[in-house]
């Protein structure tokens, strides 16, 4: 996979692209001028090269013919688990991905002010896609005092969270929502009732009785959404729940809406993409958290998608090396990676005529952008130049030994997509073409 | 194959990791096979070398007593080499012991492996992982396919046939993989289960496994063929699923007056070991007329020859098609 990396930032114009841009819903056949790391100028007069040429005298312009294939901001994916950052950032522009905001769940726990600059170094030191991190709500995720948010917010933490684990303790999480909201920080919380998901390795019922394996049921999310909202309720703090996978916990969220509250919500492409028959014979990959559910669950999250009250698609990618994977399935780590695949396995609620193609790339654009307050996630003058050519409609199959990064372990491995990554900007530069 | 057994008998599997999926016609050739054994057990001489010169592992992760000595046992009288280690699990990292342990003796060339593991699916994953044949001794809350099949042919034998039985289940469910196994059976072979338990020990779903779920023993006892008991496991009272021994006997131990609800000449089945005064009546285990547990027992070593021969003596598992699938 050549990361190339250009020196010079001579003016470079795409032309004859598909221009999308979901913030202001701009589809049309156009092109993206950018000088240095910033866009200079974007739309339908740059659509093809005689008018890219002309529209000013730059001299030693550079003109990428698009094809017209389809050209639009960077997306933006607001949760990843950061893993090996090399392998990470790497596969975020493999797949089109030129923003992220990682987990604080990383080692030492970003709780602290020092570990929130080194992430943020680290990662512009790769030049790769950019890493913003979320703080934690609790002190080492132990949910039980409360980290430095306002310091940690100050030093670059866009959010709070205290990654994979829920905060359990409800009088913590309701002083978490409350001291955050002092200086309108977002807490985004895991929803599990850990003591209801204790001893479960899947979603509970039929499958799992089959299987011999112990189930969580749904309402070990239901329960904490709609415990959170009260909270929400209560104190006023600004609320976002995580991957939400269960119809009656979008339904809680809906009718929060409907009454005023300020809450948002997102999911990841496992739960509008596969059930719990993806696990068929113990199949650890599938193993995730929370866990897949039924069918009935997997389209009400895609009705969610369809009526707004999901706000974001994230990868929820969580790298896991094959010593936590190849293990008993009840032993085996959960997680799975997907950066690779984000904007493929979202396309599909376009290609299955559930959303425009506008409506699906803001949920992975503009919309997680607007909810962690990032520079990304639209096309505007002056902004940073971050930008992914795509050709919706072709087709490949997931290969999770082919993905680009370290770890392999995709739930989507063997599944025929539609939709790939033909080149990724960060900042001016392309920093990901395909090998062939 | 002309070692090939008593006749032309072929199981069309390389393992066995569960009576699920297996056809009515395939546990019959399991079963009819084990019946010949039954038959040379009770002789003078009980061995056949049909399995001369096969190494057989029993590779247990767990505490077992009557499995491992059953399978012992049934190897010895088909004159193979069998010997069973008892692996430490340390509650860390059990699954690399797994898969290294299955990769060294994979190097060894054992012609069968028996497996026990406390993990569902961590049979099946091993299998994947060696050479040669694999039989589940029991995986997690999953499956416990000797078992099963044993049960069957002790009920068989006093029976007749499965077909049309009425047999409840009763007890712990949730945690058992020889009910899951039981089931699957008994269903594919066109018997009625049914399933006694309170509700913290019914896992969510199952009557869509061809089930009837009662939570009274009197009523789920009534007309049943066959009454088969599940031994409790005392650490369930730890985890809230029951108050207390004493309250469990009451409601759902066996005893003479709630069997008085079945079939006059109902059967009484246990897996063993028993836990008597807990799921089960000291009198009532121990009657002759109605407790069929050590013949259960003694099935066992048959249906367990069976299951060795008819798995080792696969061509499929010969050392020519080893890795093939």
């Amino acid at each position: 996979m050549a990361a190339k990396k250009e020196n010079s930032l001579a003016p470079i114009a795409y032309v004859n692209a598909r221009l999308l841009d979901p913030a202001s819903g701009l589809d049309k056949l156009g092109g993206v001028l950018t000088e240095g790391e910033v866009i200079s100028d974007f739309g339908p007069h740059l659509a093809n090269k005689d008018l890219a040429k002309k529209k000013d005298a730059l001299r030693d312009i550079q003109v990428v013919d698009c094809k017209g294939k389809c050209l639009c901001p960077g997306l933006v994916d607001m949760r990843i688990e950061i893993g090996d950052l090399a392998a990470t950032v790497a596969a975020a522009v493999s797949g089109g991905v030129t923003s992220a905001v990682c987990l604080p769940n990383t080692d030492p726990v970003i709780d602290d002010m020092s570990v929130v600059e080194f992430v943020a170094r680290r990662a512009r030191k790769q030049g790769l896609a950019k890493i913003y991190p979320y703080g934690a709500v609790t002190k080492g995720l132990e949910g039980e005092e409360l980290a430095e948010l306002g310091l940690l917010a100050e030093s670059g933490a866009v959010a709070f969270s205290d990654g994979t684990k829920a905060v359990a303790d409800a009088q913590v999480m309701r002083r978490a929502l409350s001291y955050a909201s002092t200086f309108g920080l977002m807490i985004v919380q895991h929803p599990e009732e850990p003591s209801l998901a204790a001893d479960g390795v899947m979603n509970a019922g039929e499958t799992a009785t089959r299987l011999g394996l112990f189930g969580i049921p749904e309402e070990a999310e239901v329960i904490m959404i709609e415990r959170d909202l009260r909270l929400a309720g209560l104190t006023g703090g600004r609320l976002h729940i995580a991957h939400v996978s269960t119809g009656a916990g979008i339904d809680a969220i809906r009718r929060a809406k409907a009454g005023g509250l300020n809450v948002t919500c997102d999911t990841a492409p496992p739960y509008f993409a596969l059930n719990e028959a993806a696990i068929g014979d113990y199949r650890t990959f599938a193993k995730l958290s929370p866990p897949l559910r039924n069918e009935d669950a997997r389209q009400a999250v895609v009705e969610g998608l369809k009526d707004g009250t999901i706000d974001a698609i994230a990868s929820d990618h969580t790298p896991r090396d094959e010593e936590s994977k190849r293990l008993p399935f009840a032993q085996a780590a959960p997680g799975g990676i997907g950066l690779g695949t984000l904007l493929a396995v979202s396309l599909e609620l376009h290609h299955n005529g559930h959303m425009g193609l506008l409506d699906v790339l803001r949920l992975i654009t503009s919309a997680p952008a607007g909810l962690m307050g990032l520079p990304a996630g639209r096309l505007e003058k002056g902004a940073p130049a971050d930008l992914v050519l795509f050709d919706p409609e072709e087709g490949w199959k997931v290969d999770a030994d082919a993905l680009v990064g370290k770890a392999k372990n995709s739930p989507f491995d063997g599944r025929p997509v539609q939709g790939r990554v033909l080149r990724t900007v960060v900042d001016g530069r392309t920093v990901f073409e395909p090998e062939n | 194959m002309e070692q090939g057994g008593k006749d032309n008998v072929h199981f069309p599997h390389r393992h066995l990791l569960g009576i699920e999926g297996l056809s009515p016609e395939e546990i019959s050739i399991l079963l009819d096979r084990s019946e010949t054994y039954v038959e040379q057990n009770r002789r003078a001489d009980k061995t056949t070398p049909l399995l001369h010169g096969r190494t057989i592992i029993n590779l247990f992760f767990e505490d077992s007593t009557r499995t491992r000595t059953s399978f012992e046992l049934a190897g010895k009288r088909l004159g193979a080499d069998i010997i069973s280690m008892s692996v430490a699990t340390s509650s860390v990292k059990k699954g690399e012991t797994l898969i290294d342990t299955a990769m060294t003796l994979n190097a060894m060339h054992p012609d069968v492996l028996v497996v026990r593991h406390p993990d569902s699916g961590a049979v099946k994953l091993l299998s994947e992982k060696v050479n040669c044949a694999v039989i589940n001794g029991g995986d997690g809350s999953h499956e416990h396919p000797t078992q099963a099949l044993l049960d069957a042919l002790t009920i068989r034998r006093r029976r007749g046939r499965l077909s049309g039985l009425l047999v409840a289940i009763c007890g712990d469910i949730m945690h058992s993989r020889v009910a899951r196994s039981n089931i699957h059976l008994l269903n594919t072979m066109g018997a009625r289960v049914r399933l006694i338990a309170p509700k913290t020990l019914i896992p969510p779903g199952i009557e869509r496994m061809g089930v009837e779920v009662f939570h009274d023993m009197t009523d789920g006892i009534k007309d049943c063929d066959i009454v088969m008991m599940l031994r409790l496991q005392r650490e369930r009272m730890s985890g809230n699923f029951l108050p207390s021994i004493r309250e469990y006997f009451h409601f759902f131990g066996l005893d003479y007056e709630k069997l008085s609800h079945a079939k006059d000449d109902a059967l009484i089945m246990h897996p063993g070991p028993m836990n008597r005064g807990v799921e089960i009546d000291t009198e009532v285990a121990d009657d002759v007329g109605r407790s069929v547990i050590r013949e259960q027992v003694e099935m066992g070593v048959a249906v367990r020859m069976a299951v060795l021969e008819l798995l080792a003596l696969n061509p499929d598992n010969g050392p020519d098609n080893r890795g093939s699938g």
